[in-house]
């Protein structure tokens, strides 16, 4: 019986140097144990050791490709469910194709779930100004992903907010970026970051790009689930924005036509070249 | 009139831009700013950073840079004849917005659109001004798509086609009729040479030159068009053809279709109406199936003789229902085309379907498995353990589908 520990931080590149040695010495599914960053506890704590890289055998890119986002799925079966998959490539190598095979199906299944989250962190990570001065400006955010998504993201952050400092801080693990590195750290508490003016901007936005004639709120929900909300700052203006629609379009419905304002006609004349009217 | 502050500009010129149907920022080149010296990057697929409770993806700072206009468009909630408060932005003001915003992660980048100024010409020139400092001075390395003024210098829209990712020029209405009632000032002619020009400058972009080197980068997003839907009387018979010459003769890559949608201080010109939600909907779903399931205008509106979509079901499962002598399609050996045409499968499901088969036949449950909705589909296909018997020609087949006529109301 093995037990493979796997840290938080680093987990992909532990459990597939662990899966290369296991399957190298064919070591079947029901031997191995996953304890993902200490959580079975002391008892299965003395790890044995794993056996030495061998035999290489060989799996499909689309495996290692669909393994590299199934690691850092909440569900601790993954690294099982993984492996168990790779035990079957064996044999069956066609497998991946086949979209119809139930493991298969419930893998690509958190595959999705981990690429939602993933995107969905690109999305809704809302920086705040730490107005700190110096050369670089530095921003700081907090997050609550729903699945191991920072590791795997951090780096859309960094090809993107290169010039800046910025931190982005989780429950399950923060990332940093000072001055061009990025390092990765464990979670920690809500911290409290300073006030930003430009989330009230940002509120002014988000109220006046919404059109009350088509409120549609369950569109909005099914890609903006609440549970995103409490670190949106444009979230807090929803249920005004819902409650207020109906009057809105109303008071459009009930204005009476109104006469054009004076320089209409100035400029209408002027547009249609009438000379009798002078700048 | 008292000086508005930035929070007032704000809220009356993204008030006037929300009428533009497109938030997209997909399809650019791929940038980043890992060198150091820029902001900004672009990965391919566009992001959406929030979501208005009208369902709709916020991606851009979707903002006018006045919403003071010359013209006199009916339909259009910054026309000259409106009293709607008046406002505009200095250059300054929109880049450190979109700057501002985009550190904060708010946004993937700026939709700049405007009211027409003076000329079309000052108009343009002052956007390219904004583009050019996003670009030069800020180094900034997000999306940009800019409104295009048609009847602006060509020069003026070749510039514009170097900053941005995507131009557009919206069509504004399906027919050269309704546009001359209802947007006087606007020519049809010149809005399709303004297209043609920026799809000739394109394809002269993408050519290599005979030292085998490429043009400069041009609107790699390209460009897309907008057509209000509901406010003239045109058919879906006749917004669809238009939309399939626009994407064929300008190559364009978006058509957006807006629902009419109440404005404040409309015009008695064109009443306000109930946006049509539903139908805004069917033509779009009548738009993919034109684009990537092989479907002809013909075939997506005979259905009703009126020329217009059936409102209470998809286009696809309508055409399904009135040609039901090509079903039931075997999933096991249908050719793909075929298959995309069965109502409850999709591009991706077709093509797990393609892949999936040549290692075993396909049961029910495997199709449940791929995504298909067999709700639909179950009617139209067999499979190995799977057989619609007499569901497929059964009379009542349409009211499984159509909703009772009393939801039909929602919106």
């Amino acid at each position: 019986m093995y037990t493979v520990p796997l840290p938080r931080i680093g987990t992909d590149i532990a459990w597939r140097d662990a899966a290369k040695r296991l399957i190298g010495a064919g070591v079947s599914p029901d031997e191995v144990l996953w304890d993902f960053d200490g959580e079975m506890g002391e008892l299965f704590a003395a790890a044995t050791p794993l056996p030495p890289l061998t035999r290489r055998i060989k799996a499909p890119q689309s495996f290692v490709d669909m393994a590299n986002w199934v690691v850092w799925h909440k569900d601790p079966q993954r690294f099982a469910r993984l492996y168990a998959m790779l035990w079957r490539l064996r044999h069956q190598p066609g497998l991946m194709q086949d979209r119809a095979d139930p493991d298969l199906a419930k893998l690509r299944q958190m595959e999705k779930g981990v690429h939602r989250c993933k995107h969905k962190m690109k999305a809704f990570v809302r920086f705040r100004d730490l107005r700190q001065g110096g050369d670089r400006r530095s921003f700081a955010a907090w997050f609550e992903p729903t699945h191991h998504t920072v590791e795997p993201t951090a780096p859309f952050f960094a090809r993107r907010f290169a010039d800046m400092d910025w931190m982005i801080a989780t429950p399950d693990v923060t990332a940093q970026f000072v001055d061009g590195n990025l390092s990765f750290h464990p979670g920690q508490p809500k911290p409290d970051l300073p006030e930003d003016a430009a989330e009230a901007l940002w509120g002014t936005y988000f109220c006046n790009i919404f059109n009350p004639a088509r409120l549609k709120v369950s569109a909005m929900t099914s890609e903006m689930p609440k549970k995103y909300w409490k670190n949106l700052p444009e979230a807090q203006h929803i249920q005004g924005l819902i409650a207020g629609a109906e009057a809105k379009v109303q008071q459009m419905r009930d204005n009476a036509p109104t006469l054009p304002p004076e320089r209409a006609a100035k400029i209408k004349r002027q547009l249609r070249g009438d000379p009798s009217e002078g700048g | 009139m008292a000086r508005l502050d930035l929070s007032q500009k704000l809220a009356i010129l993204s008030d006037a831009a929300r009428y533009d149907a497109s938030c997209a920022s997909s399809g650019t080149t791929r940038r980043d700013s890992r060198d150091g010296k820029g902001l900004g990057s672009t990965e391919g697929s566009g992001i959406c950073h929030a979501y208005a409770p009208d369902g709709r993806c916020i991606s851009l700072l979707k903002i006018l840079m006045t919403n003071f206009c010359i013209y006199d468009c009916a339909y259009c909630i910054n026309r000259v004849s409106s009293n709607v408060q008046r406002a505009r932005f200095s250059p300054d003001e929109v880049v450190q917005l979109t700057i501002e915003f985009y550190r904060r992660n708010y946004i993937e980048g700026l939709f700049l659109s405007s009211g027409i100024i003076q000329s079309p010409d000052k108009t343009m020139e002052d956007m390219l001004r904004i583009a050019k400092r996003l670009r030069e001075v800020e180094n900034f390395r997000g999306y940009i798509h800019l409104k295009t003024i048609p009847d602006a210098a060509p020069e003026l829209i070749e510039q514009a086609g170097l900053y941005a990712d995507r131009l557009s020029i919206n069509v504004e209405l399906p027919t050269d009729t309704s546009v001359k009632a209802y947007a006087p000032e606007k020519n049809p002619a010149t809005i399709r040479k303004a297209m043609g020009d920026v799809k000739s400058r394109k394809d002269v972009a993408s050519e290599s030159s005979y030292t085998g080197k490429r043009g400069k980068r041009f609107v790699p997003a390209g460009q897309s068009t907008q057509m209000i839907v509901g406010a003239d009387g045109s058919t879906d018979a006749t917004i669809l053809g238009q939309s399939t010459r626009l994407y064929g003769d300008y190559k364009l890559k978006r058509v957006y279709y807006s629902a009419f949608s109440p404005i404040p201080d409309a015009t008695a010109k064109l009443p306000l109406i109930k946006p049509p939600l539903v139908r805004e909907h069917r033509l779009y779903q009548a738009d993919w199936l034109l684009r990537f399931y092989g479907f002809g205008v013909d075939e997506i509106t005979a259905a009703r003789p009126d020329g217009n979509l059936d409102l209470e079901l998809d286009p696809k499962l309508a055409w399904a229902l009135q040609n039901r002598a090509q079903f039931p399609v075997d999933v096991n050996k249908a050719s793909k085309e075929a298959l995309l045409r069965v109502p409850g499968f999709g591009t991706r499901t077709v093509g797990r379907i393609l892949s999936t088969r040549r290692h075993r036949r396909l049961r029910y449950d495997d199709l449940l498995r791929m995504g298909a909705s067999l709700k639909k589909a179950q009617a139209f296909i067999t499979a190995r353990d799977w057989s619609p018997g007499g569901l497929t020609d059964s009379a009542n087949l349409r009211a499984r589908f159509a909703p009772p006529p009393k939801q039909l109301s929602l919106f």
